[in-house]
């Protein structure tokens, strides 16, 4: 990996240089920060790079866009994020963001309009769609043959804005069986981190979400569980090591499927 | 005579008893904040059509939902045969409307629609011990979670015995009626299938015993009817209502989609304004009601979040897709609607009792959900979606964390370590945001 250095293009750079973007890739912050969704920021920013999309991040520009603080109940701190980046990107004239975090994805998409941020969000899985549909990514490479594979719908993509097709259509697409759980799409089970629950303990209980949703997957005997929203990726790992299955069963986000199967 | 006189007071009282209810609950419900639900008339009568006339979410779980639909076509046809029931109670007259209609083509939509009636009764009859079973015999694990102990439970079942006695009547009531016309008592009606078989039992049973049968059903049936209509407003039973009008009054933005609150968007204006001149702001208007954040009573939540409390009938789909509930924790979404209904049903007895602006001292927030239930959703909509009718306890949920947050400063020291992150760091985590491009630099070696 990392045979060739890419240089990431920001806002900032292209602004000055009197350029602009097409897509703003908006990292988010586990995106940025956590080392697990770090590899996947990585993997996308290869796919955008290896197409030849006109992208750009904001880098150190970027801030939590406030979904964790919203849903905890702060509206002050969520609309203090909000206003700031809305200022920044209406700043570059960003009219179009992709963004591997659903989270990021609904609050941008849905939030952040009527506070004067107006763009046209997609969720990384409506992209990738695009781009293989469009014959600029392939399926066929990596090595995923006679493997099986499910998916686990996050929650804010799918229920929150009902997108269920598009992350599916570019898993089932790849060279291994795709298998789908009992509870998913619009009966999808939560991987327990949504609503700010991410960042606390979690109530007394019998179980944790991500043990029950992991026994879930796990059933289905799959070699690979795939996700796309960096939480449901933690906690899905954190459950899988639970039944001790972490050398046998790996969770990945759809971007570093498609970035394998590319040789990315 | 008499009977005419009794049967008009009876009608009568039961709809003015039923309609003032039905001001009270609409007068509560109108306690509520307001919130602009006018637009998009189209798309909520189709929303309306499919989920509440078509039912079409319940057909998630086809067994209660074939079932359900029996009871729900049952009642709804069973309602023309009313029409009959109010002119002959009223006129002391005998199947008034079939006298009319005899011989002419009306007539067979008559025969038809009366068959139609006792087919669906009977498939309602076997919803009914189905629904009976499910709930005290096989005890399915939605129906026997903690908040549903006690009257919720029973109302259930009065709900479902009330169900078997109006069938019983109604199939009594045709069947002796048939057993008389073989009989020469009353005037033939056109065959009916299942009162005809029924009638074969009665053979042999004197006349005065059948006419006094015939009358049985007819009472049982039409007070059946009333008092279950006078009973339906102390009832979760009411959603047989509110469900037309709550799923009118839809959400229709996408489920992710929290409000924003307005009153906060123009402080963090102020804030972020460099220009802003602190000392130019406006002093206070002293009779401005002050700004809340979120809701710690029902009368902080909008009129749709109580109109959906009255809505909810307490099956619990939306408790059984619950992650958090699933996973043993307290928080039941069906609770917090029932909750919310039970306090403001309070809040409007105090109105009744001690007047408008009474106080009592409680609130829906800690007097009836407790913080531990609200910290415990991971706001995932399930809830939302597995509703029949549209309810939406997220969004209360929501409004209850808000007033913790905001109003009372109430939150689990991590909440309070994340947010704090996010105003220092602009990241829930500890992190610099000077560190926030490390990847791409790692990238590009």
């Amino acid at each position: 990996m990392g045979a060739t250095p890419i240089k990431v293009p920001t806002m900032a750079e292209l602004f000055a240089a009197g350029e602009t973007a097409d897509i703003l890739f908006w990292v988010g912050c586990a995106g940025s920060f956590d080392d697990r969704a770090k590899k996947v920021t990585k993997a996308m920013a290869k796919i955008l790079h290896h197409v030849g999309l006109k992208y750009a991040i904001l880098g150190t520009e970027e801030t939590c866009t406030g979904d964790p603080a919203k849903r905890a109940g702060n509206e002050f701190y969520f609309q203090m994020q909000a206003l700031q980046n809305i200022q920044v990107l209406n700043m570059y004239g960003v009219k179009k963001i992709v963004t591997a975090c659903p989270h990021c994805f609904n609050t941008l998409k849905n939030e952040y309009p009527e506070l004067g941020g107006d763009y046209q969000v997609v969720h990384h899985s409506q992209l990738l769609q695009e781009l293989i549909n469009a014959g600029k990514l392939k399926v066929e490479g990596g090595s995923f043959k006679g493997k099986k594979i499910t998916f686990h719908d996050p929650c804010y993509l799918g229920r929150a804005n009902g997108v269920y097709e598009a992350p599916r259509e570019v898993i089932s697409k790849l060279d291994m069986e795709f298998t789908e759980m009992k509870r998913s799409k619009a009966k999808g089970l939560c991987c327990g981190a949504g609503g700010a629950q991410m960042f606390k303990e979690a109530e007394p209980g019998n179980k944790e979400v991500n043990v029950e949703r992991s026994a879930e997957a796990l059933a289905l005997h799959p070699d690979i569980i795939a996700v796309g929203c960096p939480f449901c990726n933690t906690m899905l790992t954190d459950g899988v090591k639970h039944f001790e299955k972490e050398a046998t069963v790996k969770v990945f986000d759809m971007a570093e499927l498609i970035a394998q199967a590319n040789d990315l | 005579m008499i009977s005419s006189i009794i049967f008009i007071v009876v009608f009568l009282s039961a709809f003015a008893f039923f309609g003032f209810k039905i001001l009270k609950i609409r007068r509560n419900i109108l306690l509520g904040r307001n919130t602009d639900l006018s637009g998009n008339k189209g798309q909520r009568i189709k929303t309306m059509l499919m989920v509440a006339f078509g039912q079409s979410k319940m057909t998630a779980r086809p067994i209660p939902f074939i079932m359900h639909f029996f009871i729900y076509a049952a009642f709804l046809i069973t309602q023309i045969e009313l029409i009959e029931i109010m002119i002959d109670g009223s006129t002391g007259q005998h199947r008034y409307i079939w006298h009319l209609v005899e011989g002419s083509f009306l007539g067979s939509i008559y025969t038809f629609t009366i068959n139609f009636i006792e087919i669906l009764s009977v498939l309602a009859f076997v919803a009914t011990i189905v629904f009976l079973s499910r709930r005290n015999i096989i005890r399915l694990a939605r129906f026997q979670k903690p908040e549903m102990k006690g009257w919720p439970s029973k109302d259930a079942n009065i709900i479902l015995f009330g169900e078997i006695t109006l069938v019983t009547c109604i199939m009594l009531m045709n069947s002796s009626d048939v057993a008389l016309q073989r009989l020469g008592v009353f005037h033939p009606t056109d065959t009916l299938i299942i009162s005809r078989a029924i009638a074969d039992l009665w053979a042999g049973i004197p006349k005065e015993t059948l006419l006094i049968m015939e009358r049985i059903g007819w009472w049982g049936h039409i007070l059946g009817i009333l008092g279950f209509m006078v009973y339906l407003p102390f009832s979760k039973h009411f959603h047989i209502f509110l469900a037309f009008p709550n799923t009118y009054f839809s959400n229709l933005l996408p489920k992710g989609q929290l409000t924003n609150l307005s009153a906060v968007t123009s402080e963090v204006k102020l804030m972020l304004d460099p220009t802003a001149d602190p000392y130019a702001v406006p002093a206070p208007d002293q009779n401005a009601a002050p700004v809340k954040f979120g809701a710690k009573d029902v009368q902080d939540l909008t009129w749709k979040n109580l109109m959906d409390a009255y809505s909810c009938t307490e099956c619990g789909r939306c408790t059984a897709e619950c992650p958090a509930n699933i996973t043993g924790k307290k928080l039941s979404p069906r609770k917090i609607m029932m909750d919310t209904r039970d306090r403001l049903e309070q809040v409007g007895r105090n109105i009744d009792k001690h007047g408008k602006d009474h106080q009592d001292g409680k609130s829906l927030l800690f007097d009836h959900i407790t913080e531990e239930e609200l910290w415990a959703c991971t706001s995932c909509n399930a809830c939302v979606q597995a509703c029949p009718v549209n309810i939406n306890p997220l969004e209360i949920i929501i409004e209850l964390r808000r007033d913790l947050i905001m109003e009372q400063s109430k939150a689990p020291s991590s909440i309070n370590t994340m947010l704090n992150n996010i105003q220092n760091n602009g990241a829930p985590w500890q992190f610099s945001p000077q560190d926030r491009a490390n990847w791409a630099q790692e990238l590009n070696t």
